[in-house]
């Protein structure tokens, strides 16, 4: 715990006269050059391949989505995330098939490193039946039954309790159910803005009050559309600046502060919080420093965040650290990393053609899936339930 | 353990009105042939409890109180504590722990000590639970029950006598149930938590203590009744009465009353809100030809608003008057009882508007 307390680099300095704090590299040289070999690296080549990987298909994919927008493919509300991939990937990697892992509508990224295929995703923002949710959720609602992502939800904080619930689900399985070997653990993801949502407090007292296999993921971009996390959030009583890490110890969990754009790091605080989930000991809070390079939606001007913040930030782009990480440890080479890149664009190239060449939904699909049981849409006139009267599910938007 | 409760409830004072407990453990004295709205509702918990154990219940109160309206009395003693939870004062986020919890595969019934304070977690109920098997396109669903008492109670005042039922029936992707007796009671609980979609379960605090004769059938463990299709609890030939809740009883004394003036009145328990039965409205409508609605609720865009609606489209030609909508006065609850019994509708209420609709 004390590791995790301190493990904390890379301050923002988002307000001009602020003490910029220098960044700590992930794996700065302890010396120069000539004197002692860099240290051991954190993670095997076959873990960093895929960490690159997974990073670069995230970024490829909303630069890819920016373009389509912009040409009328995607339309509606379209949040990227580009330059957070440190944290989608730091901790999503690391999950397992059954883990559970619930977003916010910046979660294009969450479902691809879940393992949602770049196809389903790219055919569910153009708004295609072929997408994960048929078309039917659209880019701020991704869910996959497959992959266990709950979600895509609209409004921020109403996620983190539906997380809970997964976390509750994988406990009560163990204690109620008998399964022994039920450690599955549920990731939620959210920004700064939502630590103000009452929900967000809810939802800490409850998980460290049930013990829940819950990790709070903050991804804390220091942004809610044009308002500053500086101007929102109160600080701690002696702090100069707020910090939404330190809200983990006051409802009795561990609240750890991490570099969000390393991604070595992030995986690192993460595997320790999915490791004490998984002993049963109960959720974490982590706090991961991170930056959207572009603005909070494809609608969104960003004009008031400074051009030398920004600048700061895509120096610390976590794409190149990570490479630069690989290529100093030996853990791939030029040419293996090129591939990965290639693999990428060719995998996002061919989402955006299977998008497109893809079926719009039928009529018929506007009135499926709002029932389990489609008698729920009730009895008509006649007497017999209206979803068994003939060409029921092809009616038009004026139902009665 | 009944007096043992009896003393739990004298201690803990207001929430529990000791007379009507009374009542209630006189009512569950005699079972075999009378049985409260409340026993029901608890033997249709205990039971579905033991039948499948990913149903859970979560709530305030529900556990060590034995619930704040005694309605989950015996369970925690009888499933432990990991299936019968008390909850912190935490409304959206013991919702979002319950939906989330259905979305990965439990069952879980979620209880509002009333339905008004289901409003902090209104956007669980309806962002997350409503609407997420359609967002899924039909992967993730939600087979989940929120229950509690729901309309006027007595002298509880503005905030804790509104009723919920024309809001939560206008949203997609819910269905909504409002028992009237115990028979209802049983039924309809038990088709709710068996049922894979969200229910929206509207129980009324008045009725808890009332006991109604059940006969073997409905006192079966599997007891179940049809979602969507309400029940005539009365025929009749010149009006049809339809309600649901508290004021079907209204509607059967003013039946009863109007009866000995030789005006037959049918009288429709709607049971589930949404979706309305509509082929029993009709076919009523057909037989009387005159309709009034009776509800407890505001009048603008309420229940009535909607079966009116759907008479005036389906069977115009069959109305001989207007369908007319008895409802509650259009303003929040006040406190005085000769006020609170003005803003609500009463047996006469319902009387004048038969007669208003014969002409």
């Amino acid at each position: 715990m004390q590791t995790m307390l301190k493990q904390h680099s890379g301050f923002r300095a988002a307000q001009p006269g602020r003490q910029v704090v220098k960044v700590r590299a992930v794996a700065a040289p302890l010396k120069t050059a000539t004197s002692a070999p860099a240290k051991a690296p954190l993670v095997t080549p076959e873990v960093a391949k895929d960490l690159y990987y997974d990073m670069v298909l995230g970024r490829e994919f909303e630069e890819m989505c920016a373009q389509m927008y912009y040409r009328g493919k995607m339309f509606g509300f379209v949040h990227l995330y580009s330059g957070q991939e440190a944290v989608s990937s730091g901790v999503i990697r690391l999950l397992r098939p059954d883990d559970h892992v619930v977003s916010t509508y910046r979660d294009h990224v969450h479902a691809l490193s879940k393992g949602v295929s770049a196809r389903e995703v790219m055919a569910e923002l153009f708004g295609k039946k072929t997408g994960c949710c048929r078309g039917q959720g659209g880019s701020m609602h991704m869910f996959s039954a497959k992959h266990n992502v709950l979600g895509g939800y609209a409004f921020i904080g109403e996620g983190i309790p539906v997380g809970l619930g997964a976390a509750f689900q994988s406990k009560y399985r163990r204690d109620v159910l008998g399964e022994e070997t039920s450690d599955s653990v549920t990731c939620s993801f959210f920004g700064d803005g939502t630590c103000n949502v009452g929900q967000f407090y809810e939802s800490l007292n409850m998980a460290a009050l049930y013990k829940l296999p819950h990790i709070f993921v903050v991804e804390n971009n220091l942004w809610a559309i044009g308002m500053s996390h500086l101007r929102a959030t109160s600080r701690t009583s002696g702090d100069e600046t707020p910090y939404i890490y330190k809200k983990g110890p006051a409802f009795g969990m561990p609240g750890v502060l991490v570099d969000g754009m390393d991604v070595l790091k992030v995986r690192q605080v993460a595997q320790e919080a999915v490791e004490r989930a998984r002993r049963g000991e109960g959720p974490t809070l982590i706090e991961a420093e991170t930056y959207r390079f572009r603005g909070h939606s494809l609608a969104d001007p960003d004009e008031l965040r400074s051009k030398e913040e920004k600048a700061r930030y895509q120096a610390r782009d976590p794409i190149p650290q990570l490479k630069k990480y690989m290529l100093e440890h030996g853990l791939a080479t030029e040419a293996e990393i090129k591939a990965l890149e290639d693999k990428v664009a060719e995998v996002v190239e061919d989402s955006v053609k299977f998008a497109d060449e893809s079926p719009k939904p039928e009529r018929g699909q506007l009135l499926e899936n709002v029932f389990a049981d489609p008698r729920g849409f009730g009895i008509s006139e006649d007497g017999r339930y209206r979803y068994q009267q003939p060409g029921f599910s092809s009616g038009t938007a004026i139902v009665s | 353990m009944l007096p043992g409760l009896l003393q739990q409830a004298r201690k803990h004072g207001v929430l529990c009105r000791v007379p009507r407990l009374t009542a209630a453990i006189r009512g569950f004295a005699s079972a075999q042939s009378e049985m409260t709205v409340r026993d029901a509702l608890n033997s249709a918990l205990d039971e579905e409890l033991a039948r499948d154990d990913k149903v859970y219940i979560l709530g305030e109160e529900v556990g060590e109180y034995q619930g704040a309206y005694k309605i989950t009395r015996g369970l925690l003693q009888k499933y432990g504590a990991d299936r019968v939870k008390d909850t912190p004062i935490t409304e959206a986020g013991f919702t979002g722990i319950a939906v989330g919890s259905a979305f990965a595969g439990l069952k879980p019934v979620c209880e509002f000590m009333t339905w008004n304070f289901a409003m902090q977690a209104i956007d669980q109920i309806i962002n997350s639970a409503a609407k997420t098997l359609y967002m899924s396109a039909g992967k993730i669903s939600c087979p989940i029950v929120f229950r509690g008492p729901n309309g006027a109670a007595a002298g509880v005042a503005a905030q804790h006598s509104q009723c919920f039922a024309a809001w939560y029936s206008s949203v997609p992707g819910l269905k909504v149930l409002a028992p009237y007796d115990s028979e209802d009671a049983r039924g309809l609980l038990k088709a709710a938590i068996r049922d894979p979609d969200p229910v929206v379960f509207l129980e009324n605090e008045i009725m808890y203590g009332q006991a109604f004769p059940v006969n073997a059938q409905v006192l079966d463990k599997d007891f179940t009744l049809p979602i969507g299709k309400a029940k005539v609890m009365r025929e009749g030939k010149h009006v049809t009465l339809v309600s649901f809740s508290k004021m079907v009883g209204y509607c059967l004394k003013a039946a009863d009353h109007l009866s000995k003036e030789g005006v037959h009145c049918e009288v429709i328990n709607l049971r589930t809100i949404k979706p309305l039965d509509k082929a029993t409205l009709l076919a009523s409508i057909k037989k009387t030809h005159k309709m009034v609605t009776v509800e407890e609720g505001w009048p603008q865009c309420g229940v009535g608003s909607e079966i009116s609606a759907l008479m005036q489209e389906l069977a115009f030609d069959e109305l001989d008057a207007p369908v007319l909508r008895v409802t509650g006065a259009e303003v929040p609850m006040p406190y005085a009882a000769n006020l609170e019994a003005a803003a609500l509708p009463q047996v006469d209420d319902i009387i004048k508007a038969v007669k208003k609709v014969l002409g």
